[in-house]
Parts: C-alpha cells; structure tokens; sequence
C-alpha cells in the first residue's frame, strides 16, 4: 500500500493503482466520460483531470492514466482543476449540444451557452465503443479513423464490417446514444456501423436469436438483391 | 568493402584513405542538397563529369556530389576546393568556364562570384561569405567536403574515430559522464539533458533496450534534421552506435518521415556501409557489442514526432501519443527501456566524444551548451541553414548572417518552434538565443525552423495559419486539443474575416492557456503558442481586426480593397494586362479603375505599377 494526500485527507492506496481509483477507493469523486472500468484507460476525455502538486509548482493530470505515487499530493476540485473541466464540458457541448450526458454535465458545472458552435454530432469520440469491440468482445469491428477534428468511429472502409457480430456492446456502452439500434421483426441492424442481420428462429423455443454465421449469408443475399 | 574487426583496422584504413589523397588535388564540391537539386544541380554535377571525362581530366580533378552547404538561397552552389573558390547560382552551361578558366588558369569568374548585398563587394572565398563568417559550424561541418554515400569520405575526414574510443577505452558509464558533462540538451525543442536521459534508461530495468532516432521533422519550414541526414548520416549512425552502446541496447531504429526521399536512401546507404564495414552488426570494432539499425518510415502524420505516438507508429499501430508517465526510459517500444532522441542531437555525440565534454561546455551560455541549427526561411535575404553557438543573437542571424531582409524592409518579428514556438518581436532581437530566454519571451527553440516575418507580415494571419496547421495535425484523441483547437481556429478566422467580437481575445487568451494546461501531448501543450505570443506582442494588430475592422499589414483579403490613384495613374495598361479576372479598366493614357466586384484581391495589378498608382487600404 502506499499513501497519498487527496483533498487534503491521506488516504491509501494499492500500489499500481491509478489517481482515479485511489479516489474512488475512498470515496472521492471524480467526473469521467470516456473511462470504463473493464477497459483500458484511454485518457482522451480529460474531464477526469486533477492537479498535481508538485515541487515546480501544480501540473493537471488525467487521473485515470497518472499513477498514484507515495507521498504524492493532490486537489481533485480545485479552482485549476473546476477551470479546466468547464473549459473542456463547453467545447464538447459545442460540438455535440443534444448528448444528454454532455447537457447534464454543463449544467452541474454552470456552463449556459458554450461560446462558439463546433457541430453537431453526438458522438464525442471517447472510444468506448472501440475498445469495447476490441478488449471485451474480441471482435475488433470498428476503430478511430483520420485524425483531428475529422476523426471518427468507423468500420474498416466505412463499410459493413464482416467482423461485426451485432452483439450490441457498442451501443450499450455509448454514453451519449449516439450508436443507435434497431431491432424490427426479426432483423437487427446498427446504423452507425451499416451492419444488418437476420433472426433465427430457435429450434426448441422458438425465439428468435442471431446467429453469426448467418451474417455471410444474408450479406451475400442482399448483393444478388441488388443485381 | 573490407570488413573492418578492430580500432587499430580501422585507423589503418583511414591512414590508407588519407595517404591516398592528395590534400592539393583540384576538388569540385557541388551541392546537391533537396534545395539545389530543385535549382537544377545534378544537370551541373553531370556537366561537370562530361566536361572532365571529354578533356581528359578525369586523374587530375575529382568531382565530389555533397549534401547541403547550407547556403539555399544562393543554389545551386559550387566550391572548388582546395583554394574555396564560392560559385553561387551555377548553371551547367558554366562548366567548361569554370574548368577551362578558373581550374587550369586560375581566373576567378566575376559573374558565379557572390555579391553581398550590405556592401555590395563580391566575394571570391567561401570563407569570406559573410553568411558564413558568423556561423560555427560543428555539425555542419563535413557537409560541404564528404560525398554522403561513400563512407570513405567521412572515414578519411576522421569519421568513426569517436566510436573507436568509444568501444576501446571509455565504459558505458565514462560515454555517459562524457555526454553528461559536455551539457548536452535534446534538439527536438523541449531542451531535456541528454546524459540524464541517457543514465535513465541505462538504469531501466530489462535486457532488451532500444535507441530510437526521431527523423520525423515536421515543422513548416525546418530542415535542419534533413540536412544532416542528406549530408552526412554516418555522424548520425556513429553518434547512434555510441548512445546504445552507453545504454544497452542491441537494436535501433531511425524513424523518418517518408517525404524525405533524398534523405531516406542516404541513410540507407549509409546502413549498408556501416554494416560492410563492421560499425554496424555484431562484434563491433572487436568490443563485443551487437548493434543493428533499421528505417522506419513515417507517413506523413505530424504528431508522429511526438515520441510516444512515433513509437506507436513503429509498433505498427496507429501513430497516437499516450500519457506518460511511463516514460520511454522505462517503457517504451514495445514496453521495453528505450531512448529517443532527434538527428542533430545524435549528430552531436560523436563531436562530444571526440574532443570531450569539457571542451563542448565551452561552446554556449550557462545552461544551453553547444550550437543549435537554424533554418532561416521567410522574408530574409539569404534563405539557408545557420550553425550557430547558443547564446548567438537574433540579430545576428537575421542580419549579420541573414543579410536582412528583402527589399529594404523593417524587419517585426521571427516565429521560433513552428507551431509549437512564438514569435519573437524585433526589440527582443538582442537577447541571447538559449532554452530558458527563448521560454522567457513566449517562444522555445524548437527544433530550429526560424521564420523570418517583415514589416508586411500580418501577425494575426501568421497565428490562424499556425492553427490550422496544428488543427488538422492533431491527432483528435484528447478533447482539448480536437475541439479546443477547431474553437481557437474558428475564432481567428473570423477575426482575420472581419468578423470578430468583442471578447474574442480574451477567449483566445483563456481557451489557449486551458489548451496547454490540460492537453495530453506535447502538440496540444504547445499549439496555442503562436496565438498567445502574437497577442502578447501584436495585441494592437488584433484589436485593429476586430474593433476597426481593418488589417493593418493589408493581408487579409476581405479587409483590404484595392484603388487606382487617378493622379499617378498613366494608364500605361499594365495592370490592366496583368489582372486575372479582367476586373480593371481604362483608356490608353487614361486613368483606369478597378471594379471592387470583380477584383479577387490578388495583388498583381500592384505588383506590376511602375509608378505606384496602385494603393491598398
């Protein structure tokens, strides 16, 4: 164990761990949007940061990739760190003003009318929806294609993806809905990732279910449609 | 080649290379940098070769292809040797005047001859260029003597003669102390010591370790790096050798950016050769210790450079940075203890090792030691690549140096560090260039692109050109540099549009300071710099966008509009033949007129007055 100072209380806290789960550990709060616990910390977000009191005077840290260290002190709500938040909340309620998530957010941290107006998309790239594909599924469908302000969750091609399973995760996982699901009669289809699937009928319930192998076979049905 | 197995091998190959040459034999040295290439200097080294092949010239006179002088502006650039002789703008019709004249009779050709702008002197001598008079040329200094893809050259001018007391009587600790002591700091801009670094990873836990060379130069203007490595890329390979074997490690990789053609296939000539040799492989120079070196290419992505988004790139993963901690030194490739550092940086270590750390410190200022390469672009008389010691002056480069600027104009400020740095204005142009007083003003040192901005320079459009670079750059995985940029961008488009609001420097100014505060990588850390220095600097030329709605240089183009003075207008028709979309007209002899709907704002109709009728406001 190793102790630290958060908040001005000394707390423990296992070795290895991160400033996030020191803080939660102890019951100390710290707003996140693209952390989860099962997956990889990502530190893209930057909601979650924190300052770091050091020698050379206070740095802002993501607290859920900075390791906790041994006499390490830190301010999770100072004005540095309330500052930063409200700065980061007003940028992506500029860039996607309907997620609710993103809604609540600015209005616990009194953020009215973000200054400038950057689109209008839900998705916020936290990538949750991408490392959930990829560390818990395993089926590794989708990722972050281009970069900067024009980088955005994709299958492979921006096309149906042959590694899609319609498992959903993705769209559980999404904070602010922006994947959306729609499952009609007995066809599943995810609009983000253009993937579409057939139910089968089980044999001794008689429920419908998917079956993977039958993803191939209703894509190959669907191009002799077309022809 | 011979494979070279020991230190005393290698020094009697070298006696062999340097007893063969004669030291007074004619020597044509032809730069064939990228810069002179595009001014046509393979056609001057292949008229050369013709013109000594036909007449029989051919053991009497050597003809050497080197990497750049460092004079660009001046291409393509010819120096014979050894009386260094400075032809400037050469073309390959000068040839057979330049053999037949100033080789075999020894007249100096008035019209090839370099005349300096200050006094108007031309200049016969390489060494009384003035460009390079005030220069102190450490790294630079074989570029304008070696043929880069022959190590022999670089073996006859000493080369690999620091890895040879590297290997025999120094330990990796004493390599260490060596680099430690002589003060050397990283190149790639952020200026971190480089024996520390050094000494970190050798402590690092693990048995594989990796040196990494960042060649991912990517700053608008900069190629001091490229230089180097078209050049003389064994100085980077010798300097790479030594580093691992400080450090402990067995495998190295250059990682740089594919756009550097001419650079990428030195280097790899240069690998084959040290491989030939036995610098590279296993065994080295009898010593026991195994070294391989392979390229990585980098495809274009800026924030490549960012040394954990370029190990990321080598892992074949897609080019992103992670938060550090860990840093490299602990885990970096693939999880394992590794160093990187950037091509001059490494350039530096073999002159370090050569002559010692002590007598390196005395090269610079307190805490900044050695020199630092420039590459002086933009609104300057001698466009080019400027070795200087720390502690040199912007003025000094800019004017001893630089020649001044074009046209007689006022020179306002340098933009230092790309878009990572800030802009220096003209009455800080005394204050010696280190790490810490560059910090002091706004900017950094970067990795030495300098651009030059004179008195027609808009400041507030330098900042939005800056911006949208590191705008579309940015790599979108943290919040503040995807959007915070995009905001920043967004803002100082409309300024420069005639657009802006009341309050949108202070949003600059907040937005720019949160940017830097909570950005995972050094791109977003650094990215509102050259917004924040120029407001600091130029506060007047935003306020005058906004409030007067008036660009002050005449730049941005919705806020300027361009008028014929009736008075000085005698309708000669110049400009009338010269607007691209037939926006101005008149009589012969009359005064013409511009039509503001049709006129594109282009600037040509001014550029071609010959009485300065044409004005803008």
């Amino acid at each position: 164990m190793i102790t630290l100072t958060i908040d001005g209380r000394q707390v423990e806290a296992l070795e290895g761990a991160t400033l996030l789960e020191a803080a939660r550990e102890n019951d100390i709060e710290i707003p996140t949007l693209c952390f989860h616990e099962a997956l990889e910390p990502y530190g893209g977000c930057r909601l979650c940061v924190v300052e770091l009191v050091g020698p050379k005077g206070s740095q802002l840290v993501a607290s859920c990739v900075h390791p906790a260290e041994e006499g390490a002190e830190v301010r999770t709500n100072s004005e540095m760190v309330r500052r930063s938040r409200r700065t980061t909340v007003e940028l992506l309620l500029a860039a996607a003003p309907n997620a609710k998530v993103i809604q609540d957010l600015a209005a616990e941290m009194g953020v009215e009318q973000p200054r400038v107006r950057l689109g209008d998309n839900d998705c916020i790239l936290c990538g949750l929806c991408v490392r959930a594909c990829d560390e818990i599924v395993g089926a590794n469908a989708i990722s972050l294609v281009n970069r900067g302000f024009v980088k955005e969750v994709k299958p492979p091609f921006g096309i149906g993806s042959n590694a899609c399973i319609g498992c959903t995760t993705c769209v559980f996982i999404c904070p602010t809905g922006a994947i959306k699901l729609a499952d009609v009669l007995t066809n599943r289809s995810v609009h983000e990732w253009k993937s579409d699937f057939e139910f089968r009928p089980c044999k001794i319930c008689g429920d419908h279910y998917l079956a993977p192998e039958l993803r191939q076979d209703y894509e190959e049905l669907l191009v002799e449609e077309q022809v | 080649m011979k494979k070279i197995r020991t230190t005393e091998e290698l020094e009697g190959f070298r006696e062999t290379l340097v007893t063969g040459r004669d030291p007074e034999k004619p020597r044509v040295s032809v730069c064939c940098g990228t810069g002179c290439r595009v001014y046509g200097s393979m056609k001057v080294i292949e008229a050369f070769e013709e013109e000594i092949d036909s007449s029989g010239l051919d053991k009497k006179i050597d003809v050497v292809s080197t990497g750049c002088h460092g004079f660009c502006e001046k291409g393509p650039v010819v120096v014979l040797k050894p009386s260094g002789i400075f032809y400037q703008r050469v073309d390959a019709a000068d040839v057979p005047g330049i053999i037949s004249e100033t080789m075999l009779k020894g007249r100096v050709i008035e019209e090839l001859l370099y005349t300096d702008p200050g006094s108007g002197k031309t200049i016969v001598y390489e060494h009384d260029v003035p460009f390079y008079q005030k220069q102190r040329r450490l790294v630079l200094d074989l570029n304008g003597d070696i043929d880069p893809t022959n190590i022999e050259d670089y073996v006859a001018f000493g080369g690999y003669s620091a890895l040879s007391k590297a290997v025999e009587r120094m330990s990796p600790e004493e390599i260490i102390e060596e680099v430690g002591n002589s003060g050397l700091r990283g190149r790639g801009g952020a200026g971190f010591p480089t024996g520390l670094k050094w000494k970190l990873c050798r402590k690092a836990e693990g048995d594989t370790k990796y040196v990494i060379c960042n060649a991912d130069e990517g700053d608008p203007g900069a190629y001091m790096d490229r230089s180097i490595m078209e050049g003389n890329p064994h100085r980077v390979l010798e300097g790479m050798i030594i580093g691992a074997r400080a450090i402990g490690a067995h495998q190295g990789y250059v990682y740089i950016r594919n756009e550097y053609p001419l650079a990428v296939e030195n280097l790899r000539i240069a690998i084959a050769q040290a491989e030939a040799c036995g610098f590279l492989g296993n065994n080295i120079l009898g010593s026991g210790f195994d070294l391989s070196i392979q390229i990585r290419p980098g495809s274009g992505a800026f924030v490549c450079g960012e040394e954990t988004a370029l190990m990321a790139s080598i892992e074949d993963r897609v080019g992103e940075p992670r938060p550090r901690p860990p840093y490299p030194a602990v885990s970096g490739l693939w999880g394992k203890p590794t160093n990187i550092n950037n091509v001059e940086t490494w350039a530096n270590v073999p002159i370090i090792i050569e002559r010692g750390g002590d007598w390196y410190s005395q090269i610079g200022t307190a805490d900044s030691k050695g020199t630092k390469i420039f590459s002086v672009v933009g609104n300057i008389n001698n466009t080019g690549l400027v070795e200087v010691p720390m502690g040199a002056t912007l003025s000094e480069i800019v004017y001893d140096i630089g020649g001044g600027i074009p046209g007689g104009k006022a020179c306002k400020a340098v933009q230092l560090g790309g878009p990572s740095g800030g802009c220096v204005p003209v009455e800080h142009f005394d204050v010696p260039i280190d790490y810490e007083s560059l910090q002091e003003l706004g900017s950094i040192m970067g990795s030495g692109g300098m651009v030059v901005c004179d008195e027609d320079t808009c400041m507030v459009e330098l900042a939005r050109f800056f911006m949208s670079f590191v705008q579309e750059e940015s790599c979108g995985k943290c919040v503040p540099c995807r959007l915070g940029t995009k905001a920043m961008l967004d803002v100082l488009t409309r300024i420069t549009e005639g657009n802006g609001q009341d309050g949108d420097i202070e949003y600059l100014l907040e937005l720019g300071e949160q940017i830097k505060e909570s950005s995972l990588c050094g791109l977003g850390q650094t990215a509102p710099n050259p917004v924040l220095s120029t407001i600091r600097y130029f506060r007047d030329e935003y306020e005058a966008h906004i409030q007067d709605t008036c660009c002050p240089a005449h730049v941005c183009k919705p806020l300027i509009q361009y008028s014929i003075d009736v008075e000085a207008c005698t309708g000669c028709g110049r400009c009338l033949r010269a607007c691209p979309v037939e926006a101005i007209s008149g009589e012969k002899k009359e005064p013409h007129i511009i039509d503001q709907e049709k006129c594109i704002k282009c600037g040509s109709c001014r550029e071609v007055c010959k009485f300065d009728a044409v004005m803008v406001e």
